[in-house]
């Protein structure tokens, strides 16, 4: 099991922006009566998208909008893996997958991009701490592996070299394009569906 | 090969418009009404002579899970409809296609699955890294929703809301009870059965938990009729499914075909072959991480579904494809995968929480040959001494990969050791994990 603890240095204090208090009741709203509960990861989430990470006094917060007892939403913040417990990089987040789908085609030159790049270590701030990184279990993209993914985006059939371009174009603030990195249409197999080719034409979809 | 016209998953490339108008133009939604109007009965019957077995793993009968939900409500619990969609299992990434590209038959199949077992809410359990596939669903529920297909008073005439639930990374809320304990903001921890949700399952009410492709494939099934669902693949497997295959093949991919089908033939035809030619295979995960591995020995012949594989000591799992070229270090391929167990293990039960660790310290000991032979057989015990003996299915999951390892390439172990201590380094070998 990931054993997982609260950082030492903590802020003072969190509160809830008016949007998200707004959003979180009728986040809260979509459960049945007296299950507020239920909407603790929801809520967690969204305190990490305002402050980049989820703090004490966050946890704190949400204990008492949901009336859940401070060490019940504690431990559901250390069980989750997803839940950043310390400062992650300003700018980007690194989800590395490391498991073995990812590992059979070069997972492990993609970390090696990371700890060169980024850190030596998983969890560590770069330099000028925009960037961080961390090995992840299977990201459920194993078809297109190896693959990285940065907030709710996923980089997919990437080599070190376009991997190294990926980190550039964040630190630079340029624009990327998520999904597979070569030319592929999502799942399909390179060079084109084996199936459903023999259904009507229809309009490309817009990329995710 | 599975015709397309038999193909259940027309946008399973994203090729065409996922949105409630293209997904009509598909055939989605078609008929819907007529079909809850044959009533609860009848739509459980026919999912059970469709023979659909439920394809989240464990292959149990989808329509036999539906028929122990209460009938008549007996006192004041509501019924719940809880959709899987928390894909985590190495190498499936199956849901994922159907919640981005088909989500409409996702949405439809919750309406049509709902009513058969008297739920008018469903909570689709999203794992929390499927961030945009979430937002995909979300969007086809609203969609859905203003169209009048499904809500308060629409035009089915069967209530029903969806709600999207987002997880946050635990591949044991993939497990049935670690997930409702996790809809109901709780950790993740399995819970022992009986009771079985079906009795007593989210907010402690009946409730049934299916995965995505379980529940997308039924409105598909019932408008084309049983027998023609259970007309494909072989007796008690049945139907199309989506087979994922990863690892080293030409042309990696996702693809919807018949049950059944060869190994040789989905690798071949599909994923372009292996990678170096069919001879160059070493060896395969056929269903998921989970699964024992088999060698190349086996695979000229194998055929994919769930009695097949079974009878050769392995499963079909989620049918996810892990393949393996003579390149591989199969002995860090499996380590890797006991790393993953442990890391996921939730810690309530001993055995799991402490025979991870321990089957991944010694395999990883063992893929540089710094071990005894004797281990070998000492290791094997451990993976018998944590399977079966947990609440959950995670420490049989941890257990078989080791023996398949042990069972077919207890040679390559030995090897190594034989070559660590007669002081010759083994051949470089791809990094490890850790």
């Amino acid at each position: 099991m990931a054993i997982r603890r609260l950082t030492e240095k903590q802020p003072e204090s969190f509160a809830f922006t008016p949007d998200n208090v707004a959003w979180a009741e009728r986040e809260i709203a979509k459960y049945p009566p007296d299950r507020q509960a239920s909407a603790v990861l929801a809520l967690l989430w969204r305190a990490q998208e305002q402050e980049g990470w989820v703090s004490e006094p966050a946890i704190r917060a949400v204990a008492e909008m949901l009336d859940m007892a401070t060490i019940r939403v504690l431990e559901v913040a250390t069980f989750y893996t997803m839940f950043h417990l310390e400062p992650i990089g300003s700018r980007a987040h690194v989800l590395v997958c490391g498991t073995t789908p990812c590992w059979l085609r070069g997972a492990d030159a993609l970390k090696d991009v990371c700890r060169r790049r980024i850190h030596p270590e998983a969890h560590h701030l770069s330099d000028d701490g925009t960037l961080s990184w961390e090995e992840v279990e299977c990201l459920g993209a194993c078809v297109n592996a190896p693959m990285v993914q940065i907030g709710a985006d996923t980089y997919e059939d990437l080599t070190a070299e376009t991997f190294e371009k990926l980190i550039d174009d964040v630190v630079a603030g340029r624009e990327t394009q998520p999904g597979p990195q070569i030319d592929r249409q999502f799942s399909a197999p390179v060079g084109g569906p084996t199936t459903l080719t023999d259904l009507p034409a229809a309009r490309p979809s817009d990329k995710p | 090969m599975l015709a397309d016209k038999d193909r259940i998953f027309t946008n399973l490339y994203g090729l065409q418009d996922w949105r409630l108008q293209g997904a009509l133009k598909r055939g989605n939604w078609d008929g819907t009404k007529a079909i809850l109007e044959k009533g609860r009965d009848w739509i459980v019957d026919q999912v059970r002579a469709s023979g659909l077995r439920g394809r989240g793993g464990a292959g149990f009968p989808t329509g036999l899970k539906w028929s122990f939900m209460p009938k008549e409500p007996r006192d004041e619990r509501p019924s719940y409809l809880v959709v899987n969609a928390d894909e985590s299992e190495p190498g499936t990434c199956k849901d994922r296609e159907i919640m981005r590209h088909d989500p409409h038959t996702l949405v439809e199949g919750c309406l049509i699955a709902g009513f058969a077992m008297g739920a008018h809410t469903v909570f689709i359990y999203v794992r929390g890294e499927f961030a945009r596939e979430r937002e995909r669903l979300q969007a086809a529920v609203d969609e859905a929703r203003e169209a009048g297909l499904i809500g308060k008073n629409n035009k089915h005439g069967w209530d029903l809301d969806i709600i999207v639930h987002h997880g946050a990374g635990a591949y044991i809320c993939g497990e049935e009870t670690g997930l409702l304990e996790s809809l109901e903001g709780k950790k993740g921890l399995p819970r022992l059965k009986p009771p079985f949700p079906a009795s007593v399952g989210v907010y402690g009410c009946p409730s049934t938990v299916n995965n995505v492709e379980s529940i997308a494939v039924v409105p598909e099934i019932l408008r084309r009729g049983a027998a023609w669902f259970s007309s494909i693949g072989r007796p008690n497997n049945t139907g199309t499914k989506l087979y994922c295959i990863s690892g080293h093949v030409e042309k990696p991919c996702t693809v919807e075909e018949a049950m059944g089908i060869t190994l040789r033939e989905l690798i071949d035809r599909h994923a372009g072959g292996v990678r170096g030619g069919w001879d160059n295979l070493y060896a395969v995960i056929p269903g998921g991480a989970s699964v024992p591995c088999l060698p190349a020995s086996l695979c000229d012949d194998l055929v994919m579904d769930f009695d097949a594989l079974k009878d050769k000591q392995s499963g079909l799992g989620t049918a996810a494809v892990i393949v393996m070229d003579k390149s591989t270090d199969i002995v860090r391929a499996i380590s890797r995968l006991s790393y993953f167990y442990m890391h996921e293990s939730c810690g309530q039960c001993t055995p799991c929480r402490e025979g991870t660790g321990w089957m991944w310290r010694v395999l990883e000991r063992m893929a540089e040959g710094r071990a005894e032979k004797r281990e070998i057989d000492l290791l094997l015990d451990v993976t018998y001494q944590v399977e079966g003996h947990t609440i959950c299915a995670l420490g049989d999951a941890a257990a078989w990969p080791v023996q398949g390892l042990i069972r077919h390439f207890r040679g390559e172990i030995e090897r190594r050791i034989d070559a660590y201590h007669a002081g010759q380094p083994t051949a470089p070998v791809m990094e490890a994990a850790e």
